[in-house]
């Protein structure tokens, strides 16, 4: 039951949302500033995951590949694959979830409970549409950016650890990339992106925003934010690939 | 002027407030009072709609606010000033930012206009050189203040305040309480205040609504609070001993039993607490 009034609950504010602006001009600025926060917050994060996530890849698919039959080329084309495919958009997205989301549910609890989000509303502003609107479509132009940005670095490090590591050279694994590459691929990683982007933002401003009581709850509120957007990244992760693979 | 009429409120089966009717004047200091936990919160948010009543209706100048569109709600809210009893400042801005925030989402004016008026509310609560200082950097008696600023920049016609005295040592309330008096007449501003600081009744007291308990249990202006009848209410007042002893002296000096007593006329006329300074300190 609980389950169902909570979907209830958050159809209901995303539906709370669709209002005239009440001053474009501010809300564009506040889009402004949570892109920075979002994209620029976590720019360093994701590099850093993305180089080694495509260094380990290709270590280990030079490992695995013990055959002297299959060309060192396919190295890469694992690499490649692996990363559009999974890595860059759903693990990323599963840390963005932990470093956006926690942002986003904290932020929003802190204003909640020190009655930010009532003083605003006092002042003849829809909150819903204020605060919610742009984190969300922050997170559309920026997380999918991110995981973009993730490929090429994910693909980068993989060619960084192959010629450090002596297992295949820079040239071989550049030929491997070219080798049956799917632009389709590509476009399935960003509807992924897309999705997850909206996921992590809504759902860590649904909890944000409806944090009843004290501090303590703020915390409760930003581990729920992030654990159940995990779930359903995972969830829509399954489904979208059922579907469109 | 805010009518309210037979209020009900409960959350889940908590009765919070039962069956409340009171009227708001305009251009007076209307005070909410009663013990903590009483419902005075619960009231005023009421009042502007950030809790829904489970029964009645608020009445803002004939406009009734429980069955009222969206829009015209927002429509409402803008003529509304509030300060929460947390001060509630937008922690990622400046005291400028904080205050300036109503006119940059409201109005069209350019940013000379605009600051030109930031200071002139931030001079009207007695604050300067405070603008590009953030919420963390200031005493809370300053926040109470810029939140006082912030509710009144836009000029509203109604103004809430809830506990603008609590945490504050009795000079800056009394500077608070007096401020908010001021603005009330000056703008003629219909102004809802919820306190439990005596000093506050006696000061400013012009139209006051006792809650007991969720209900109302008397009504009146701070010249009546002497003489209630009421036991609760004078309970409630006269809770120390010294007060209690006050009033008694001054219901016997009315009688006629006891002679005038200068200091009983302070006591009446401040509330109690600035007898027990000397007279020297007190000229200010
Ligand atoms: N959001 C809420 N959900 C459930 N109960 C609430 C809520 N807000 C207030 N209450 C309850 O309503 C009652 C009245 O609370 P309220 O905050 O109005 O008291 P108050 O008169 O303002 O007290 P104080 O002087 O301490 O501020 C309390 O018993 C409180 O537990
Ligand atoms: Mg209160």
């Amino acid at each position: 039951m609980k389950l169902f009034s909570t979907i209830g609950a958050y159809l209901l504010m995303l539906k709370g949302m669709f209002t005239k602006p009440e001053n474009f001009k501010m809300y564009w600025k506040e889009l402004m500033h949570q892109s920075v926060e979002i994209g620029m917050g976590s720019l360093w994060i994701v590099t850093i995951i993305s180089l080694f996530m495509g260094a380990v890849s290709a270590v280990q698919t030079a490992y695995q590949l013990t055959s002297p039959m299959l060309p060192k080329e396919t190295i890469a084309q694992v690499v490649r694959d692996t990363v559009i495919l999974e890595f860059a958009p759903t693990l990323v997205c599963i840390v963005l979830a932990g470093v956006v989301g926690s942002k986003i549910a904290g932020e929003l609890g802190n204003m909640r409970v020190s009655e930010q989000i009532d003083a605003l509303e006092i002042m003849g502003i829809n909150t819903k549409s204020y605060l919610i609107g742009p984190k969300i479509i922050a997170a559309l132009i920026t997380i999918p950016l991110l995981v973009v940005l993730a490929m090429v670095l994910g693909i980068y490090g993989g060619r960084l650890a192959g010629s450090l590591g002596g297992i295949l050279s820079g040239e071989t694994y550049d030929r491997g990339l070219l080798i049956n590459f799917f632009p389709k691929n590509v476009w399935f990683a960003l509807v992924k992106a897309y999705t997850f982007a909206f996921i992590i933002s809504s759902v860590s401003s649904f909890f944000g925003y409806n944090v009843k009581g004290g501090s303590l709850e703020i915390g409760r509120a930003s581990t729920t934010a992030v654990i159940t957007s995990c779930i359903l990244i995972l969830f829509a992760d399954y489904i979208l690939a059922f579907f469109i693979l | 002027m805010i009518e309210i009429k037979n209020v009900c409120k409960s959350f889940g089966d908590k009765e919070i407030l039962n069956d409340i009717s009171a009227v708001m004047e305009t251009g007076m200091t209307n005070l909410i009072i009663g013990t903590s936990g009483s419902g005075k919160t619960v009231l005023q948010k009421c009042m502007v709609g950030l809790f829904e009543v489970d029964k009645g209706d608020i009445i803002f100048d004939g406009k009734n606010l429980t069955n009222m569109a969206q829009e015209d709600r927002k429509e409402l809210r803008q003529q509304i000033g509030m300060l929460f009893q947390g001060s509630a400042l937008f922690d990622s801005m400046t005291v400028e930012q904080n205050v300036k925030f109503p006119l940059d989402m409201f109005t069209k004016w350019n940013h000379q206009k605009k600051i030109e008026r930031v200071n002139d509310v931030l001079a009207r609560v007695e604050l300067k050189d405070t603008n590009k200082k953030y919420p963390s950097e200031i005493s809370g008696g300053m926040k109470k203040r810029v939140g006082i600023a912030r509710a009144i920049v836009l000029r509203p016609k109604y103004l809430f305040c809830d506990e603008p005295n609590s945490g504050l040592d009795p000079q800056t309330s009394m500077v608070i309480d007096k401020l908010i008096h001021e603005i009330t007449k000056e703008y003629n501003i219909t102004t809802v205040i919820n306190t439990h600081d005596m000093n506050s009744v006696m000061e400013i007291g012009e139209n006051i609504l006792y809650l007991y308990n969720g209900k109302k249990e008397w009504e009146g202006s701070s010249k009546d609070i002497i003489f209630n009848k009421n036991k609760k209410l004078n309970e409630f007042i006269f809770a120390s001993e010294f007060l209690r002893d006050a009033k008694d002296m001054r219901m016997l000096e009315e009688k006629g039993i006891v002679d005038n007593d200068r200091n009983m006329e302070k006591i009446m006329r401040e509330g109690g607490a600035n007898l027990l300074m000397n007279d020297d300190d007190k000229s200010e």
